[in-house]
């Protein structure tokens, strides 16, 4: 596990992930939704899965409900893993 | 071939409770098709034995010790079945007990250790099997139940308890995961032939349309049929293998 991460250390990790279930490259963008991207519940559990794998920082199912967007999931990440 | 699904390249099955039975029988029947854990919590003679078996016959497998009742049970035969053959994309929830009694006599500690062991556990090892599964778009969940879950039998209720939570979990799993790749199905047993039943099989076998009890390897052929690429738009589904006794 990285000492620290920075947010585009993140970001471009959550991006090849979210591409894999489905949305274009393009449409990931910090402001952008889960919802707009049709990211459901199955997908997020498993994204939580690959950052606490990667970057040992723990989604429980409560902190999922709070994040609506990219940006809020990285911001998150980069918080809890400082 | 069923679609056009087809399992990835690297991966193993893991059979919980495999030392001995239908457990055993089941690793046997899926080394055919994948390299095999043969999980086992107390024998492991029992279990080297099966692996050898299957070594012997061209398969591979490795004895992985782990008792599903504990919360980090299997942790331990995950990371040696990951690292020695890639992710579990075969789990089959076998391990089980029995701890029979009238529901007036039955203890909590009875109670609690046929539950945790028969459904908290199958649940665990699901959960922690999903990860590779869902990673992989592939994966196939098969949970040995009983035709003690809709069938009464007397002297069962923590098992049948277990068994029919067990059917119930099956369906909601696989609702959940079905656009990955992944299946979740159950079998349902009815009388088979192993140490486990010897007591049971004499006064339930007249009750049995076929008029005999099954082996362990009709069990592991609906299995081994579950777990194949074929089975891939089977899920949430429930098979009896009980020679008519649900019927």
């Amino acid at each position: 596990m990285p000492t620290t991460i920075t947010p585009d250390q993140v970001e471009q990790r959550m991006t090849d992930a979210l591409v894999e279930f489905g949305p274009e490259r393009e449409q990931i963008k910090r402001d952008a939704t889960f919802e707009a991207l049709d990211v459901d519940s199955l997908d997020l559990a498993e994204l939580s899965q690959i950052v606490e794998d990667e970057y040992g920082v723990k989604f429980n199912s409560s902190d999922v409900e709070q994040l609506k967007t990219v940006g809020d999931a990285i911001d998150f990440i980069v918080a809890k893993s400082g | 071939m069923g679609g056009d699904v087809s399992a990835p390249e690297q991966g193993c099955a893991l059979v919980t409770g495999a030392a001995r039975g239908i457990g055993a029988a089941v690793a046997r029947a899926l080394s055919r098709d994948w390299p095999i854990g043969v999980n086992y919590r107390a024998d492991e003679r029992g279990a080297t034995g099966v692996a050898g078996g299957i070594e012997r016959d061209g398969g591979s497998a490795v004895p992985v010790q782990g008792d599903v009742a504990a919360s980090d049970g299997l942790d331990e035969a995950f990371a040696v079945l990951e690292q020695r053959f890639g992710p579990v994309l075969v789990l089959v929830n076998n391990a089980g007990v029995r701890a029979d009694a009238l529901a007036l006599q039955i203890d909590d500690a009875q109670w609690a250790r046929v539950v945790e062991t028969n459904l908290s556990g199958a649940f665990r090892v699901t959960r922690r099997a999903l990860r590779g599964m869902l990673r992989a778009r592939f994966g196939r969940i098969v949970n040995v139940a009983s035709v003690v879950g809709p069938r009464a039998n007397p002297g069962q209720a923590n098992y049948a308890a277990s068994k029919a939570g067990l059917v119930g979990m099956t369906r909601t799993i696989a609702a959940e995961v079905a656009r990955r790749g992944v299946t979740v199905n159950a079998v349902a047993p009815g009388l088979i032939d192993t140490e486990m039943t010897k007591d049971v099989a004499e006064r339930m076998l007249e009750t049995v349309p076929a008029h005999r009890a099954g082996t362990p390897d009709d069990v592991a052929a609906c299995v081994r049929f579950l777990a194949s690429t074929e089975a891939s738009y089977v899920t949430g589904a429930t098979l009896a293998v009980d020679g008519g006794l649900s019927a």
